[in-house]
């Protein structure tokens, strides 16, 4: 009998790290391989389901850090105690580290757009001898947005971060400033070959590509990730077709050469 | 195997097959049309011949047969979920061949696009198809130049002939019950249209740039985003998931998928209120793309098979081929603009 990919699975929460008021990460039990960048559908019955990208892999758990703006995320966050959440997936073609290896990698992450990156970032800063040098830049709105605090903590000391918010007051880790002000501004010994990853709100991938751009970079060493909704995640619900490009299936990762071209 | 059945035989071959299928054809249904007085031709169970509508297109199509409205994938409880049970018995589909050539537009999406899915699959395993021949077109019928006007591909095909019917059949498990029934065995075409009042033409230089053209603007006014046209196309296939749970007990319900629209409200929701395509012009151009552009990209053939059906449908009487007709000015007056 074939398989039937709508049928989820339960997972057990096994921790709630809390970020913010309205975004935690959920530390679920999951044996197999997943990549950074991918997605599972997440599911309360009787809320229903919502894909929500890995935001960390380890041992015998999955990290989902979700955002509570929704249906479904406002009920997981009143019943996850010691709960189970259904989960089906992984889905999406995900972030290939491969790719990024041996070069200028500079990382550009808007808001929750950190979580589906936080896995190719943590590869690196676990093995900082595969890039030639590693930026991190991680916008939020506000100092109380700002998500993985211990994660860039822990980055700094291998790699450079830089940390800013729309507005509120400067200090010493934090800058006040919009991501893509801190694009010109990048080091990089050969701007053609560094190769970038920007994940965000798409006015703020559109804004900082563009200044990826004019700063030297290739548009073929660009990636972005998209988000759209995903009723099934396996290329049948049509909700996230873009173009002729189904989003579940050959994204969420585009390398910005297609992925910018598309038109919704 | 070419057959011809008299009237009593065919409604005999007709409860033989009923034994192991449900039979869905078009049938006639009174007082249910788009207007007052007025009948609507959908796709409903059949038990004798006399039931199908071989003279008038259906305003909706057969794949309702194989993607229900609305279709139940599991039950759940707080601690378990049971996977929803199939049908007991398989499908014999009545249908044209501009919807012959649909099935082969769900099974690209359903069977192969990424995953199998399991519930088509199940369905599909156990339906047969069976072609109504068509003599003449119907009002808005533009099949020939979609090139979905005939199709060989059928197991059987049956239309009326000289108060009887005739019959070509492939499915070598109902020769004999056909040899026995018929009154004189002769070879049968299935009858094809070769023209249709209605030509659309595709532009070949068609690109992604004509999604710029002021042509899509019209529809902002005009189209009321009902969907209907979706609901009727038989080769639309998107769903929804959707939970719902029981008055008595709020602890147990059922997750199920129901047919969506590209045109209606919501369907490119995502959380934190994010939306696109919000203009009904964007979402007009959404899906004639896609019919006629974008999933020819993907998979090599046009998806849509010229039926007509949403030109027929639209209480706005916004036509599909004559948007279609629109396409090559538009795509000149997007290159005429990059130009300058």
């Amino acid at each position: 009998m074939m398989q039937n990919e709508y049928v989820p699975f339960f997972s057990e929460v096994k921790e709630v790290i809390r970020h913010t008021d309205i975004e935690y990460t959920f530390r679920m039990a999951y044996e197999g391989d997943v990549k950074p960048g991918q997605f599972f559908e997440v599911s309360l019955p009787k809320y229903g389901e919502a894909p929500i990208s890995v935001s960390g892999i380890d041992e015998g758990s999955i990290d989902l850090t979700i955002r509570k703006v929704g249906k479904v995320t406002d009920e997981i966050f009143e019943h996850y105690e010691g709960d189970r959440l259904f989960l089906r997936g992984p889905y999406g073609n995900g972030f290939d580290v491969d790719t990024y290896k041996g070069k200028e990698l500079v990382v550009v992450a808007g808001g929750t757009g950190l979580s589906p990156v936080r896995g190719v970032v943590d590869y690196f800063a676990a093995h900082p001898q595969e890039v030639k040098s590693m930026t991190l830049i991680a916008g939020f709105k506000s100092a109380t947005d700002i998500l993985f605090k211990k994660d860039l903590q822990r980055w700094r000391k291998v790699m450079n971060v830089i940390l800013t918010v729309d507005s509120g007051e400067e200090t010493k880790d934090c800058k006040v400033g919009l991501v893509t002000e801190f694009i010109p501004g990048l080091e990089l010994s050969d701007v053609s070959k560094a190769a970038a990853v920007v994940v965000g709100p798409p006015v703020m991938m559109k804004f900082a590509a563009g200044a990826l751009l004019k700063r030297g970079f290739a548009e073929e060493n660009i990636w972005i990730s998209h988000e759209r909704k995903m009723c099934c995640g396996i290329g049948k619900c049509g909700h996230c077709k873009v173009d002729d490009t189904y989003i579940c299936l050959d994204g969420p990762v585009f390398n910005f050469t297609k992925g910018i071209r598309l038109v919704d | 195997m070419g057959y011809y059945l008299k009237e009593r035989e065919a409604d005999r071959f007709l409860k033989e097959l009923s034994a192991d299928y449900e039979l869905y054809a078009p049938v006639k249904m009174k007082d249910d049309g788009m207007f007052s007085d007025t009948d609507t031709v959908r796709y409903g169970k059949i038990a004798k011949a006399s039931d199908i509508v071989f003279d008038e297109k259906s305003d909706y199509s057969f794949k309702e047969v194989l993607l229900p409205l609305s279709e139940t994938l599991f039950f759940f409880t707080e601690n378990q979920m049971k996977e929803a049970d199939g049908r007991k018995k398989g499908a014999v589909i009545f249908l044209r061949s501009c919807d012959l050539h649909a099935v082969k537009r769900l099974d690209e999406i359903y069977l192969k696009n990424g995953y199998e899915d399991y519930y088509y699959k199940r369905i599909r395993e156990n339906v047969k198809f069976v072609l109504m021949g068509c003599k003449s077109c119907f009002e808005d019928c533009f099949c020939v130049d979609m090139g979905t006007a005939s199709a060989d591909f059928y197991g059987l095909s049956m239309e009326p002939k000289d108060g009887g019917y005739q019959l070509d059949n492939k499915y070598a498990e109902w020769d004999g019950i056909l040899e026995e029934l018929c009154q004189e065995k002769l070879p049968v075409t299935p009858s094809t249209v070769t023209e249709t009042k209605v030509r659309v033409t595709i532009p070949e230089n068609l690109t992604l740039d004509v999604a710029k053209s002021g042509m899509w603007d019209e529809y902002d006014g005009r189209c009321i985003n009902c969907g209907r046209c979706n609901f009727a196309c038989p080769t639309c296939t998107c769903f929804t998931m959707q939970d719902i749970f029981y008055t008595d007990n709020g602890k147990v319900g059922e997750r199920r998928r129901v047919a969506a629209s590209c045109m209606v409200d919501g369907y490119t929701d995502v959380a934190g209120g994010g939306s696109y395509r919000k203009k009904n012009g964007e979402r007009m151009r959404f899906k004639v793309l896609h019919k006629i552009y974008d999933y020819n990209k993907r998979f090599g053939y046009h998806m849509c098979v010229g039926c007509g059906r949403c030109d027929r449908i639209c209480p706005e009487y916004i036509s599909f081929s004559g948007c279609i007709g629109k396409l090559e000015e538009a795509q000149k007056e997007v290159e005429n603009h990059d130009a300058e």
